[in-house]
């Protein structure tokens, strides 16, 4: 089956056992939202540092889909095809 | 790298803008640091639970990517729990995300394991396993009035939780929305702000609405609390019924901080700001002021201070152990962190240049054990 990868900023690396990236088994297009769910599964607390408990994406959170960030897009109903690559950045924030 | 063992120490907890940074001390005098730790994480909340034989640090972490969380340490910061579902987090159905954890209340000897919590939006939280899962109080988050709360410079948060010995009245306080109380452990809340002024608001003596910076319990006398106002320092002798004011005897009415003895009648702490549209020490000069009889004479606290200090002393900035003589502790947002051995008499900076302080909370402990890796 084909894959889609999540590739995570080092800083959330160590939330899921050292990987530089997650995949999630797809055929044809799912959402962002969906991918989110598949890879975190195992993850609680990664899920958690970009989602808040309604789902909603974290202000600062960017994630990106061949290289559009996914709100300029359908957000989190993004469709994602196998072999494309979906990148989480953290945006630039803070003082 | 040392590693020190005692019958008798002192933790103090040092939440900044920029992470934790957690000191242990023989005396009260000379401490050893530990941190950052959280870097680069806010922390606006920390509770010291001395309660079942140990020593938790219960920290409401808040990063301006990641989120907020709670996480708690039961070896003095060597090592970080945070649980895996997260400790605290709206239910379903109520379309919130919780943005900050402003308080972390330990309950009373008598109740172990019971912990309060106060968050932005404003809503308050019950743990009954030490910290690790929070039930969402569901009588103050639906009550009627949520909608008419505000926000205040800050953000909308419930800051102050006082709980009786008995655990039957709950005191709540809020900015924007004042006090609200509790006569049944938490179930169904009321306003209880007469007296208290809201002058920036059409009606100025509102039932509800006023922007009450922090409570505190009178340690001896039940049914009396103090609070500091947004201009306003108050008392009630009648368990919120009514409140008067007991700024007569301080250079300010403003600031954010109440402290109240852990042990002795009638006395409480404050540290004055000017007023709301100049929120620095009066006059430049940083002090601590007491008063020893609940309110009727205040005594200014400065020795040991700076002689200028233009930086505000926040909400939570500020705490008292419950050693004896009580201690004294405050931090500044410009980063300094004074300690009093002797209930304010004395002051000696013990940390300096960290980021803004948010939160300080210190105990006195059996045995305190630090690897002092860290000099702040």
């Amino acid at each position: 089956m084909a894959e889609i990868s999540v590739v995570l900023p080092s800083v959330l690396q160590p939330l899921a056992g050292g990987q530089s990236y997650l995949t999630a088994p797809a055929d044809g297009t799912v959402t962002v939202g969906w991918l989110l769910d598949s890879v975190t599964e195992d993850y609680p607390v990664l899920a958690r540092r970009l989602r808040d408990e309604t789902g909603a994406l974290r202000r600062y959170v960017n994630i990106y889909v061949n290289g559009d960030e996914v709100r300029r897009l359908q957000g989190l109903d993004t469709e994602v095809a196998a072999g494309q690559e979906v990148l989480i950045i953290q945006s630039v924030a803070g003082g | 790298m040392g590693c020190m063992a005692t019958p008798e120490s002192y933790v103090l907890a040092i939440g900044t803008k920029k992470g934790l940074w957690l000191a242990t001390s023989q005396d009260r005098k000379q401490w050893s640091f530990t941190g950052p730790h959280f870097l680069m994480s806010e922390i606006p909340s920390i509770g010291i639970d001395t309660r079942d034989g140990r020593t938790r640090i219960m920290v409401g972490v808040r990063s301006e990517h990641w989120g907020p969380t709670v996480a708690h340490s039961d070896d003095l910061g060597a090592t970080w729990t945070e649980p895996e579902q997260g400790a605290i987090k709206f239910p379903d159905g109520t379309d919130a995300a919780v943005e900050r954890i402003w308080q972390i209340y330990p309950d009373a000897e008598s109740r172990p394991g019971v912990v309060w919590a106060g968050a932005e939006p404003i809503s308050v939280w019950k743990s009954t396993d030490g910290g690790e899962h929070f039930e969402l109080n569901r009588g103050l988050w639906d009550h009627p009035h949520r909608s008419e709360w505000g926000a205040g410079y800050g953000g909308a948060a419930a800051h102050s939780i006082v709980v009786n010995p008995s655990g039957d009245n709950v005191h709540v306080a809020m900015s924007t929305g004042g006090v609200y109380r509790s006569l049944d452990g938490g179930s169904s809340w009321e306003p209880r702000n007469k007296g208290i002024s809201a002058y920036f608001m059409p009606d100025p003596n509102p039932e509800f609405g006023q922007c009450v910076h922090k409570i505190a319990a009178d340690a001896a006398v039940e049914g009396r609390l103090y609070a500091q106002n947004h201009h306003g320092v108050y008392r009630s002798d009648d368990n919120a019924e009514s409140w008067e004011s007991i700024a007569e005897g301080l250079p300010a009415d403003f600031g954010f901080v109440m402290l109240t003895h852990p042990r002795r009648a009638g006395t409480a702490w404050v540290i004055p700001l000017k007023a709301d549209g100049e929120r620095i020490p009066p006059e430049g000069r940083l002090a601590v002021h007491r008063t020893d009889d609940a309110g009727g004479t205040w005594k200014r606290l400065d020795a040991g201070l700076p002689q200028v200090e233009y930086n505000a002393v926040l909400r939570d900035a500020a705490a008292v152990d419950s050693a004896e003589p009580a201690g004294v502790y405050f931090g500044t947002r410009g980063g300094s962190v004074y300690a009093s051995a002797d209930e304010g008499e004395s002051f000696a900076e013990v940390a300096s240049h960290l980021p803004d302080v948010l939160c300080v909370r210190a105990a006195a402990v059996a045995d305190a054990k630090v690897a002092a890796t860290v000099s702040a």
